[in-house]
This record gives structure tokens, C-alpha cells and sequence, in this order.
């Protein structure tokens, strides 16, 4: 007696034919093919799906559909496994394996419900108010009682087992909502011969229109939905998709769709989720209505139901709620509920209708079905733990006295309809207040606008706020007609579906039931069952001040979490504006974001992940180095070996061979990466006289300089090696992480600033290989190699020449970047792996080894080299570096200029580069601050300097380090101290020195 | 996501195929500038609630760079422009004015 279970007969949308077997919270069950989760759960009797985030209360099903606040489930395992799965959304497939959330032990017995005993002492605003308590209480008492018990679900522990992907449309008219109302505005629109792309959220197309009994051009709805869509398939122009939600509108006509192509076909091949990325001239949202719940003490206990949910699981899924469902409502719509229950064959015990008087045609028929109809009636309270077992019922003007008690297994209410405005509303569409119906509608005269300044969402339907089919089919179909107008189509003269009048007694808004009830069942009436926000909680936080409806969702978390409030907004604002006394238009609504319902992560990603995530770029030497036991770092998207390890090295002891070997005899550097742009043009020369601090105009063809790239800041962005090729052309190093940014400024400054100067630049990074051939048996090797003049008489230290190496068509600059003998070598890409192949092989006899970029640096730190990045972090100009050598005198301007006069910049006081060398050899964390005489403002030592660069090095076996340091370079031979982190630690002390470490005098590289 | 025509190649491009580029037609100051004018062209940018001329590149797409009159509030576009020009052409000055009446005007 009064289980929820199957019904012989009924459920439009099963296959009886085919059973699934599905396991919930470890029992096995079956349902049907074309059940949901939800609605097989119930014809399980399971009507206990979870527990409340705050109190753990039980909680059942409520809704049918998007809007669920309570049937959140575990789903799947492994790769498979989510969280949050709403059932009433989950199609049932065999093997479905689900359980419930936010309980322990178990969902029947919970320890957590004890919240519920102590709910007096967890108010709105609970947790603000736990922060300002003695701190001891929160970290010790209850962050770990919160920690324990607050989440909704479990995180996944494995890695996503599916693939997604994203999808790119262009449309003229995107139709949101397959019931009847999308359907004829899609037949509307698709008949002017615009491209349409219609799509709906479930699996079935028809919406409510077959669960309410419509009639649509004389048939039944169900009928006639089959033929618009079979009308609609036919048409070239127009795409249908179901499992597509809409998930959000945004600016200038662009749209986000979310298909869930094989969420009830796991491991199918298919890619789990499909992104639909839309731009659509116009957009129709036909996105209909969700019931909104009637605030009674008691609405939470599992077995009250909206009314259109128990009224879809008889139709649709031939599932009873109980034996007897006692309705109570405001409105005429609910008594549909009471009839179908009636004509399946189930008890309607009565009908508790909130209005004085009941005379609507729909309440003539129940009353004619027998059914026990009571006007001006509502709920006192419902009686139940995990499942109702009675009612008890009041006068709706009075506060709440009990005049009879009813046993019933389910209540169905309706608290009236509110139109799902959030696509209209995510891009700026407003809202107006519609007094007759008690909710928001969309005001189509502030539609959301587009690039043009027009209007671009039309509504169509239960969206637009309307309520019968009659008026749906007409405003569905002059939206379709709008938007294909407004897309620029010459609508047909239309033969749009039509449905007879009905005869609709007005609502009557209900807020509280009853609506003088006091403290004690306020307390018991949920607004949002998902975060446990009651009426109490929602007049409290007016009382205390918080009168926005922005703040009073924050304050009673009203709204918030996985369903966003869709039973519970209007509701929750009705009751915060009779708080404050004022209208509800006035208190107006929170605002709707995208998504509509939440969309996975991996939706999001695409095909975006793993190897995917970002484009790696390798150089042409890349699978030597792979074999050669490279250990690559990132460099922007680049992979560079940071060092080859050989067989029992660790990577520090691999860097210090490299160091060692390139001092000693020969090293080999993949410098492939360096930025390349080409600089040509009558206007060449001038135009990289203002983009260096230094002149390269006067750069003769055949030579090679260091410049420095300023912002108009004057802060040093770039730097790098410039060769003059001929009397029209420049090559520009920059640095590897540089290239495409400087590459960016240079077209930036040509295109809008100086664009009547003659000046071509190209960024020809990739088209060529580099390799540095380091060393003092540099010369040798190439020597060896032959075909071109590598001495110092034919190509001396920074200049440049073409010829042919070992059979290479090559050019050959001979630029330093470690302090040694250094030829860096050009070759095309296409040439650069058998290129190293021969040097690699011709300078064995050598003893050639490559070597990584922490050599590398080790190398230029040795030398007291600036690296971009390290010695410079966007704050510091080249005069803190002590570079005023590579910034010219003779210039009138170049960028960064300016700015470099300015106060702060010219502060003697600036802290400038030094060298820093460790008393001891130690080495100084890199980034450690010098601390000097005094205190801050805030009792905290004052800093006189930072370390920039820090490494061990292997040529002078000492810790070597470069930073900058308050009158640094007046204090040379001063120690200075680094304070180091932890206890009883000692500070470094260190010695300020000449950055140059090595070769002070710049002999080795110049020979 | 903004939709903008990129006048050098016609493309209708989606933001994400464009990069910003801030406040258009700033004056560029250099050497022989006062503080006050220096520092306004480095920091001092107009941030309407209305009408406003920015810079956009059509980054992964045809490269250059172009101008836009956009509205801020409403992201309505009143044009695009070649970045070519030291003030906006007539006809989005004349659009301006037809869509927004109180517009100030091109300063």
C-alpha cells in the first residue's frame, strides 16, 4: 500500500518491450527503455534520492525535468565517473550505475541530519557570522564539522575516460525549445527559406503539449508534433538536434549549445559531449515554463511533487507517485494533475485550491470525476520523515490551524508558472513584471541588442509568459516570422498551427501557505530544497539589511549552486519584497548567467587536451636531441633541452660537463628557436633607429650589433643581435620567447603610427635552423668541415658572412652569447638536422658535446650577459643594467626615449646591476633580497637589493649571482646579506663585484 | 563575443580571431613633451560609458591592424576603419550622429 510503482498501462515514451537493468546505491533494478533515471527510480518505489546540503534532510524527487533541485546523483565509475547528474535528466541505459550524494553512513540513516536538530543555530548567513566569532571556535570547532560534511558529491579521482568536441555553426535563425512552439517557429521561419537550426534539451521533441492533453489543428499534440518534425527533416535548410541545450546567448548573435550525443551511450566511440559554438542572425528562445513550488511547512519531505512532474510521470513514463496524491494549487493548470491521476486510475484524495472559489472549466471536470475540490484551502503542514504520509489542511487566509487531517503517499502543488527567461536574459534582455500571472516575462520592446543596435532574441511559446496552446501556436509563430524578417527573409503568408480557446480562471499569487503562518511553520517552509534556504532564512536576512536581492542570495545562498534556483527565485524574491514592503518588480530578479544548466568541463575543453592543449613547436633537430638524452624545458610553446643527461648523470652534474666541455674544447647549442625577423625598405634603417635604443642605421652591410628594445615606458622588452644583409635589409634576433610579440610591435608601430614609412618586416623564425658552434675548437671544426673562410681575418667577431660549410649552403655570424669563440650558423630548416648530423660527427675529434639552455645560461651569467626576463621583469630600463653603452646620444627619439627622462627614472636612487659573489661559495637563492639598515612602515626590514640571476659555476667552482642593489655600483667590494627562509638559518653574505665574471677583457670570444 | 569587420580583408571576424588594442587616435608624445602631456599620452585613457574609437588587429587572420566606433554599454558598432587615419572618416562621424544624437562629437 501507497508505493510509488509502474502502472500497467501509460507512459508515452517507454519501450515495455525492452527492459534495462540499473543499479542504484549497489541495487540492482530495472526500468524501461525511454525512462529516466528519475522516473525509473520511482517505479522502483525509490523515492528517497539524496540529502540537503546544509541540514541533510531527505530529499526526493521534484521535477521532471531541467529544473530538479534534489535528484543529484553519483554517475558512472572511473574515467566515467560525475557528480551532480541530475536524474530527472539522466536517460536510463543498462548498466547505469548511480548512487546518492551527501550522506554517511547511509543515505536511510544519516548523521549528518542532526543539522537538522540544531537548524535554529545555523541561520542565514551562518557561515559570515561563524567568521566573526573567536577565531579558536572556527578553526578548531566548525571548519572541520563544515569541511566534513559540505559538498555537493564527490570531485572525480580518475582521469575523463570520453572524448569531446566543438562544433562551429552559422545560422540565420537558431531555434531554442523543441516543444510546440519551437516547432512552428521553426516552420514559420524555415519556410522564408532562412537557415534554421532548431534544437531541444531532451530527447523528445513536443515539450509539455502531449503531457497536458493538448490539441493542436484539431489532433492530438503528440500526432501532430510527429509531423512537424517529419516536415522539418525534409527541409534542406533546416538542422534539428535533440540532447541540445541551449546554453547561453552573448554578444552580436553568438550562442553556446551543449549536446550530449552519447551520455546514454557510454563508451560508444562517440564523443561524449559535442559544444555547439553559434552565430545566428536571430534567435528564438522557445525555452517554455517551470512550475514553481508553494511554500507550506513540510514541502521538502520526499512525495511532494510539482504538479507537472507527477502529471508527466503518469503520461509519459506510466509511473504512479502513489495511491493517493493530494493536489494543491493556486491555478487552474494543476488540476490537469488531478484528472490524469483520476483517469490512471489513481486516488485524488482532494484538491486544495488556494483561490476563494473554483469555477474554471478544469475544476467543473474534476469536480464531475468525483474529485473532492476545496477552494480557499491550502496545506498546514505535511506529515512524513523520509516519505509523506499525510496532510494536513488549513484555510489559506488563516494561520494555519489544522481542520482535517489527510493520509496521502504524494503531494502534487503549483505555485503558478514562470516563464525560463535566462537565454533572453544572459545577453541584457529585460524583464517586465506580469501581474496576472504573477511572474516575469520578457518585455520585447528591450530586447537584447546586437552589433547593429537591433533587437536580435525574439520568445516564442510559455516563454514569452503566455499559457494556453491557442496563444502559444500564435505567438510562436509571429516570432518565427519576426526573426526571419529581421534576418533578413521574406516571411510566406502563414498557415500556422492553431488550437481552440480555453476558458482560464486567473491565479492567485501565494508566497506563504497559509499566509498568516507563524514563526514555527516559516521555519519549516523550503524556498531552495538544494541549500536548505527556508522563509525564515530569506526574512531574516531582510531584517538584518540585506535588501538587495543581489546580497540576500549571498547572504542565505538562496539560488545559488547546481540549479541555479529555478524552482526557487521567484519565490524567494516574492517573499524578500512582502519583507521589505515593497513590489516585487521593484526587488527585481538576480542575474541569470550561462549556462542554463551546468555543462561539463570536457564540453568546454573540445578536443583541447592532452597532446592537444597547445601546439608544441620543436625544432627541425628536435628527435636528435629526443635521442639524445634530452631533458626538455618549455620555452614559450617551444621544447628546448635544458641538458642531455648520459648514463648515470644527475641533471646538475650533466650541466656542469656541458659548462666545462664548451669552456675547455667544444660545445653544440640548438639555437633554432631565436626570433628572425626580417626588416627591409627605403625606410629601414629610420624605423629601427626609434625601435633600438641604439643606431642601426648606420650598421655597415656585413656587421652585426647588439641592440635593446624599449617600451614608450622606456622599460626594456626585447634585446638581440641585428646584422645589416644589405643596403635595404636588416635581420633582427630577438629573444626565443620574443619573436611573434616583437614581431607584433614592429607591425603595430608600421601599420598605425609611422605607415607612409616604406618598410616590410617578416617573421622568419621557422624558415631557418640555427646552430652555435661554441668554443675555443670552434674555428677548427669548421676548418675541418671546410668550403668557406671562418678566420678571423675573413670574418671577424660581430659580423656576418654567406658561403657553404661541409657542403651547406650556410651564413655565418660571428656573435658570442657564452664569452667564447662562437660562430652561430644559419642554415634552412630543411637542412638542419643533417647539418648538426655533420657537425656532431666531424667534431668528435674535438670533443664536441651539445649542450642546454641552463648551460647556456650559466655561460652568459659567467660573462655578466643580461637575460630578458631574469635581470628584467617590465620595471626595469637599460640604464638600470648599466647598458647606457647601447643607447645612443646622437638620436632625436627613439621609443622608450621619453619615458627614460622621466623623474623616477633618472632617481639616483634606483637600485642597479651588480655582481654578487658568496664569501663562502654558496649559492643564493634566486630572487633573495638584501636586507640593509632600519625598518619599514610595517616593522619589516628594509630591502636594499634582489638577486636576479644565481647559479653554481662550474669555471669558477663558487656560487656566482647577479642583482640589482640600491648605488650598487658604488659600493663595489661591500658585503652585503641575504636573510634565508627557515629556522635558525644564517644569511649569505656576499661580496658586490663586476657582473663579469669571466674573461673580464673579452679576449676568448675575439679571437 | 563581438563580431567585427575587419575593413582590410572584409572578414565578419569573431573576437577570438581579433586582438584589443585599446583607446584609437592617441597622439603620440615624445621627446620635448611636458610631464602632463607626456603622461596622458602613456596613462590617461578615455573609459566612456557610450561612444568609443579602439584599436583592433585582426590577429589570426589577415594581420593588420584596423579602427571601430563601438558603444561600450550596449556594444552596438558603428563602423570599422582602416588604422590609416588620424580621426574617424565622415561617414562614421555621420553614422554617429544619426544613432546617437547626444554624442559629443569628434574632439
Amino acid at each position: 500500500m501507497g508505493m510509488s510503482t509502474r502502472l500497467a498501462t501509460g507512459g508515452r515514451l517507454l519501450n515495455r518491450a525492452r527492459a534495462v537493468e540499473f543499479n542504484f546505491n549497489g541495487k540492482r533494478l530495472t526500468g524501461y527503455e525511454g525512462d529516466t533515471l528519475a522516473s525509473a527510480l520511482l517505479a522502483n518505489n525509490q523515492v528517497l534520492v539524496g540529502r540537503s546540503f546544509k541540514y541533510h534532510r531527505p530529499r526526493g524527487i521534484v521535477a521532471s525535468g531541467a529544473e530538479e533541485p534534489n535528484a543529484l546523483v553519483n554517475l558512472g565509475k572511473g574515467g566515467r565517473f560525475e557528480p551532480n547528474q541530475r536524474a530527472t535528466t539522466t536517460e536510463l541505459f543498462e548498466g547505469l550505475s548511480a548512487t546518492s550524494q551527501n550522506h554517511w553512513p547511509s543515505l536511510e540513516y544519516d548523521v549528518g541530519v542532526l543539522n537538522n536538530y540544531v537548524a535554529r543555530l545555523l541561520p542565514a548567513g551562518f557561515y559570515y557570522k561563524t567568521f566573526m566569532a573567536p577565531r579558536a571556535a572556527w578553526k578548531h570547532v566548525f571548519e572541520p564539522i563544515i569541511r566534513q560534511s559540505a559538498g555537493l558529491g564527490k570531485a572525480p579521482k580518475d582521469r575523463d575516460a570520453d572524448r569531446y568536441e566543438h562544433f562551429h555553426a552559422h545560422v540565420d535563425i537558431l531555434i531554442v525549445g523543441g516543444g510546440i512552439a519551437g516547432l512552428q517557429a521553426a516552420r514559420t521561419a524555415a519556410a522564408s527559406g532562412a537557415r534554421v537550426l532548431l534544437v531541444e534539451q531532451t530527447a523528445n521533441w513536443g515539450g509539455r503539449a502531449p503531457a497536458d492533453g493538448s490539441v493542436v489543428d484539431g489532433i492530438a499534440a503528440e500526432e501532430w508534433i510527429t509531423k512537424a518534425v517529419e516536415d522539418l527533416e525534409k527541409m534542406d535548410n533546416v538542422h534539428l538536434r535533440t540532447r541540445c541545450m541551449g546554453a547561453g546567448v552573448y554578444d552580436h548573435g553568438y550562442a553556446l549549445a551543449y549536446e550530449r550525443v552519447a551520455d546514454h551511450l557510454p563508451a560508444n566511440g562517440q564523443p561524449r559531449h559535442r559544444l555547439w559554438r553559434i552565430r545566428a542572425r536571430q534567435i528564438v528562445t522557445a525555452t517554455g515554463a517551470i512550475e514553481r513550488p508553494l511554500s507550506f511547512a513540510g514541502n521538502d519531505i520526499p512525495g511532494v511533487m510539482l504538479a507537472s512532474a507527477v502529471r508527466d510521470y503518469v503520461a509519459n513514463f506510466g509511473v504512479s507517485p502513489g495511491d493517493r496524491t493530494v493536489v494543491v494549487t493556486n491555478n487552474d493548470d494543476a488540476y490537469r494533475t488531478a484528472i490524469a491521476l483520476k483517469e490512471a486510475g489513481l486516488d485524488v484524495p482532494a484538491i486544495l485550491d488556494a483561490r476563494p472559489e473554483a469555477t474554471g472549466p478544469l475544476a467543473r471536470r474534476a469536480r464531475d470525476l468525483g474529485i473532492r475540490v476545496e477552494p480557499g484551502k491550502g496545506i498546514a503542514k505535511v506529515i512524513g520523515g523520509k516519505r509523506v504520509t499525510s496532510v494536513k489542511i488549513c484555510a489559506q487566509s488563516g494561520e494555519g490551524a489544522a481542520l482535517e487531517e489527510i493520509p496521502c503517499e504524494a503531494v502534487a502543488m503549483s505555485g503558478g508558472w514562470s516563464p525560463v527567461v535566462h537565454l533572453w536574459s544572459h545577453c541584457g534582455g529585460k524583464l517586465t513584471w506580469d501581474e496576472t500571472n504573477a511572474h516575469f516575462r520578457p518585455d520585447p520592446d528591450r530586447a537584447p541588442t546586437n552589433q547593429d543596435g537591433e533587437g536580435f532574441v525574439k520568445t516564442a511559446g510559455a516563454a514569452s509568459g503566455e499559457v494556453s496552446t491557442a496563444n502559444c501556436l500564435k505567438d510562436a509563430d509571429a516570432a518565427g516570422r519576426a526573426a526571419a524578417k529581421a534576418a533578413g527573409f521574406k516571411p510566406e503568408p502563414g498557415d500556422a498551427a492553431t488550437a481552440e480557446a480555453e476558458e482560464v480562471q486567473p491565479m492567485l499569487p501565494v508566497w506563504v501557505m497559509p499566509q498568516g503562518a507563524g514563526i514555527a511553520k516559516r521555519m519549516k517552509m523550503w524556498l531552495d530544497y538544494q541549500n536548505d534556504v527556508k522563509v525564515s532564512d530569506v526574512q531574516l536576512a531582510a531584517r538584518e539589511g540585506f535588501e538587495s536581492v543581489e546580497h540576500a542570495k549571498r547572504y542565505t545562498t538562496l539560488g545559488m549552486a547546481t540549479d541555479q534556483g529555478k524552482l526557487s527565485n521567484i519565490n524567494g524574491l516574492a517573499v524578500l519584497s512582502q519583507s521589505l514592503n515593497s513590489e516585487i518588480p521593484k526587488v527585481g530578479t538576480t542575474t541569470f548567467r550561462p549556462p542554463y544548466t551546468p555543462i561539463s568541463m570536457g564540453s568546454i575543453g573540445g578536443e583541447a587536451r592532452g597532446e592537444l592543449f597547445q601546439p608544441v613547436r620543436q625544432t627541425p633537430i628536435h628527435d636528435w636531441h629526443q635521442a639524445n638524452g634530452a631533458y626538455f624545458e618549455p620555452v614559450g610553446h617551444w621544447r628546448r633541452p635544458y641538458c642531455y643527461r648520459r648514463d648515470g648523470e644527475s641533471t646538475e652534474q650533466a650541466v656542469q660537463r656541458e659548462v666545462k666541455n664548451t669552456r675547455q674544447a667544444l660545445g653544440l647549442l640548438d639555437a633554432s628557436t631565436l626570433g628572425k625577423i626580417i626588416v627591409r625598405g627605403p625606410d629601414a634603417g629610420r624605423f629601427l633607429d626609434m625601435l633600438y635604443t641604439n643606431m642601426m642605421s648606420n650598421l655597415a652591410v656585413g656587421k652585426c650589433r647588439y641592440g635593446l628594445m624599449c617600451s614608450e615606458n622606456g622599460f626594456l622588452i626585447d634585446d638581440g643581435v641585428v646584422a645589416r644583409l644589405d643596403d635595404d635589409t636588416w635581420l633582427c634576433h630577438t629573444t626565443t620567447g620574443g619573436a611573434d610579440r616583437i614581431h607584433g610591435w614592429m607591425e603595430d608601430w608600421l601599420q598605425c603610427e609611422w605607415w607612409d614609412w616604406q618598410v616590410y618586416t617578416a617573421n622568419v623564425t621557422e624558415q631557418f635552423a640555427q646552430i652555435a658552434v661554441v668554443g675555443p675548437n670552434a674555428r677548427k671544426l669548421l676548418e675541418k668541415l671546410g668550403g668557406m673562410d671562418v678566420s678571423k681575418e675573413a670574418l671577424p667577431f660581430m659580423q656576418w658572412a654567406d658561403g657553404t660549410i661541409g657542403g651547406f649552403s650556410t651564413r655565418v655570424f660571428r656573435i658570442s652569447f657564452s664569452g667564447e669563440l662562437s660562430y652561430e650558423i644559419a642554415v634552412p630548416a630543411g637542412q638542419g638536422r643533417a647539418f648538426w648530423d655533420a657537425l656532431v660527427a666531424g667534431g668528435e675529434e674535438f670533443g664536441l658535446m651539445a649542450y642546454g639552455t641552463e648551460c647556456l645560461h650559466i655561460l652568459r651569467a659567467e660573462k655578466g650577459f643580461i637575460m630578458i626576463g631574469d635581470e628584467t621583469d617590465g620595471t626595469i630600463i637599460p640604464q638600470d643594467l648599466g647598458l647606457d653603452w647601447a643607447i645612443s646620444k646622437k638620436k632625436d627619439d627613439y621609443l622608450g626615449k621619453r619615458a627614460q627622462a622621466r623623474s623616477h627614472m633618472t632617481d639616483p636612487n634606483r637600485w642597479k646591476l651588480v655582481g654578487l659573489e658568496t664569501l663562502d661559495g654558496a649559492v643564493i637563492p634566486d630572487g633573495a633580497y638584501a636586507v640593509g639598515e632600519g625598518r619599514n612602515a610595517n616593522g619589516q626590514r628594509n630591502t636594499i637589493g634582489r638577486i636576479t640571476s644565481s647559479y653554481y659555476s662550474p669555471t669558477l667552482d663558487r656560487g656566482i649571482a647577479m642583482g640589482l642593489v640600491d648605488h650598487g655600483p658604488n659600493r663595489m667590494g661591500e658585503v652585503i646579506e641575504f636573510p634565508t627562509l627557515g629556522a635558525g638559518s644564517q644569511p649569505i653574505r656576499a661580496r658586490i663585484v663586476d657582473p663579469v665574471f669571466y674573461d673580464k677583457a673579452g679576449e676568448k670570444q675575439n679571437v | 563575443m563581438l563580431l567585427l569587420n575587419c575593413p582590410c580583408c572584409g572578414v565578419d571576424a569573431d573576437e577570438t580571431e581579433l586582438a584589443a588594442g585599446g583607446e584609437a587616435h592617441l597622439k603620440r608624445e615624445t621627446v620635448g613633451a611636458e610631464d602632463e602631456a607626456f603622461e596622458a599620452y602613456l596613462f590617461m585613457r578615455d573609459n566612456p560609458r557610450g561612444v568609443h574609437f579602439e584599436r583592433w588587429r585582426h590577429a589570426y587572420g589577415c594581420g593588420k591592424w584596423f579602427l571601430a566606433a563601438r558603444d561600450t554599454v550596449t556594444l552596438e558598432v558603428f563602423g570599422t576603419y582602416p588604422a590609416q587615419t588620424k580621426k574617424p572618416p565622415k561617414a562614421i562621424e555621420n553614422a554617429l550622429k544619426k544613432k546617437r544624437p547626444d554624442w559629443k562629437g569628434w574632439a
